[in-house]
């Protein structure tokens, strides 16, 4: 590694992803440092996955800059993967071999001696909890344990920087506060992790820093604390009517709050104080089926900037 | 360790094959057996009990026995099948089912490594296919030529042609439905008309210089001419450099093809 210090484990300047006439990452900037947790947060197809495969060495950057481990991804592909843990979005186990071989072969894919290997291979099944089923094959196990397997076998080489592409999408809530639990254990051992999400709790949870990615673009970036400050209120008002009343509340909700969002089950008002706009509410005659105050969420921050129309 | 990527990727094959390794060398075993069996000797007997004259089989096989013609022939259409097998469905698994490679691809393996290490592999079934085929065959009394047991190599090379395009193929192709059009166009009439049953002359003129144009025919005529004894320097030469010729445009076509499916 030349150069005297090494400011960001990954740099990007304008960043550019480009799918024949399909932009799929356009011109995004950041910096990751060593020891952060950093996320992608966006709807599908905002281009978050496209940003992690040109991390990850895969695929070849369209345009602008890019370095990894202080080095660049087009020359120095094997070696920047040699310190990368990936945890694709779809698991690419081998679901014929054993889930010990499975992480044996993934460590020779990285040329590790063989009794390297076994040590490596019998402390991550009990990390992540698998230590019974080492003999078993991979295909009958449930899709948590899959995913378990999946974050071991991107453990095999020691990894720098671990990639996780959407960790937990698609598991149940058991599974998934275990595998939270085990990124959080990693990343107090100073693993950098750069993971995508579109569970605004996960990102709360896990991330230090994060970016809102909308259209190929980003939209935002802070912490999620700072993302909530800049892009919400202090508290929500959360109000349910009977079918067919919402409609018909036309100024009746106007200046409720700072601002106020039809969503189409419920109406959020976005307040410093939900219980005040709640009376106020009342002394207008308002009378909703439902009716809360919660602290305001990184949810709120993503649908406020990537809008609520559904995205294929 | 500094053991070569491809290497590596080819554990990984030999890890699997481990499984199947039973059952691959059971029907490597059994093929040939009955093939030569029912055709070389049953269908053969007839042949040589309608020969005569001039025009007569016995003269067009080269006056040796059906069976003596057969084999060889059958030899190479064998690893032609083994090739088509290998190289089709695992290629496409690899991609877009267990997509093994993409895996891969997240280590310091390249997509370079990945196809050196399925190639790697492949011989070795090929090897595996063609040494039992070569034994039976031998059992059976067929291949006596000095320089026979050559026509073990010239298989495997005969194999290689077909591996390299029908990877280059398999990794274009979006899902298996191109596979019944490859076997169906491709690798089964290749096995009927390239001279592993009769020989090419029989066919109509107009056929006749397709039939050479095809890697088959090289791999036939080369694996018959050596197991035969009637190998010629000319001919082994010109099928030889056939087949490499085709294995290498296919080596280029099927980097290309994986590359650009992979690394998008």
């Amino acid at each position: 590694m030349e150069g005297t210090s090494i400011p960001a484990l990954i740099r990007a300047r304008a960043l550019t992803k480009r799918f024949g006439t399909l932009t799929a990452v356009d011109a995004i900037d950041f910096d990751v440092a060593p020891g952060e947790s950093f996320g992608f947060l966006g709807p599908n197809g905002a281009g978050k996955t496209s940003a992690m495969r040109m991390i990850g060495c895969v695929s070849p950057v369209s345009d602008g800059e890019l370095s990894v481990l202080g080095m660049d991804p087009r020359i120095d592909g094997p070696r920047i993967r040699a310190r990368l843990g990936v945890v694709p979005q779809q698991d690419t186990l081998d679901q014929e071999l054993t889930v010990s071989d499975n992480l044996a072969i993934y460590g020779r894919y990285f040329d590790l001696p063989r009794d390297v290997i076994r040590r490596r291979v019998a402390e991550l099944l009990e990390f992540v909890q698998l230590s019974e089923r080492a003999r078993d094959q991979v295909e009958p196990l449930s899709g948590g344990m899959k995913r378990r397997l999946t974050i071991a076998r991107s453990l095999i080489n020691e990894p720098d920087l671990l990639l996780l592409d959407e960790p937990t999408t698609g598991l149940d809530p058991q599974a998934r506060h275990l595998l939270w639990d085990r990124l959080y254990r990693l990343k107090q051992k100073g693993v950098t992790l750069v993971l995508t999400t579109h569970y605004m709790d996960e990102a709360e949870q896990l991330c230090d820093r994060l970016v809102v990615m909308d259209k190929a673009r980003i939209v935002a970036q802070g912490s999620p604390r700072q993302l909530i400050a800049q892009h919400s209120s202090r508290e929500v008002l959360e109000m349910r009517f009977p079918v067919g009343v919402q409609e018909t509340l036309d100024g009746a909700l106007d200046g409720l709050g700072d601002r106020v969002d039809r969503l189409p089950d419920r109406v959020l008002v976005y307040t410093d104080d939900g219980d005040a706009a709640a009376a106020v509410a009342h002394q207008r005659g308002l009378r909703p089926e439902m009716s809360l105050v919660r602290r305001s969420s990184l949810e709120d921050v993503f649908l406020r900037l990537t809008g609520r129309s559904l995205v294929d | 360790m500094n053991t070569p990527p491809a290497l590596r990727v080819l554990e990984h094959e030999l890890l699997k094959y481990r499984r199947g390794f039973r059952g691959t060398l059971v029907s490597s075993f059994l093929n040939p057996v009955l093939y030569l069996a029912a055709m070389g000797i049953g269908l053969g007997g007839y042949v040589a009990s309608s020969k005569g004259g001039a025009t007569g089989s016995g003269a067009l096989l080269g006056g040796v026995s059906y069976l003596a013609f057969l084999a060889p022939g059958l030899l190479a259409s064998t690893a032609m099948q083994v090739a088509a097998g290998e190289s089709t469905f695992p290629i496409m698994g690899g991609i877009l089912w267990d997509r093994a490679f993409l895996g891969m691809l997240a280590t310091p393996i390249r997509v370079i490594d990945i196809l050196g290490g399925k190639l790697l592999y492949i011989s070795l079934r090929l090897t595996l296919a063609t040494c039992v085929f070569f034994g039976v065959m031998t059992a059976f009394g067929a291949g006596g030529g000095p320089l026979a047991i050559l026509a073990i190599p010239a298989a495997i090379l005969t194999g290689l042609a077909f591996v390299t395009p029908i990877i280059a193929y398999s990794a274009s192709q979006k899902d298996p439905g191109g596979f019944n059009g490859l076997f169906r166009f491709g690798v089964i009439p290749l096995f009927l008309f390239s001279g592993t049953f009769f020989p090419v002359s029989q066919l109509p003129g107009l056929l006749q210089p397709v039939a050479f144009a095809t890697p088959l025919w090289h791999g036939v005529d080369l694996c018959r001419t050596l197991a035969l004894g009637t190998e010629t320097p000319t001919g082994v030469l010109v099928h030889v450099a056939y087949l490499v010729g085709f294995a290498a445009v296919g080596l280029l076509l099927a980097s290309v093809a994986l590359r650009r499916r992979l690394r998008a």
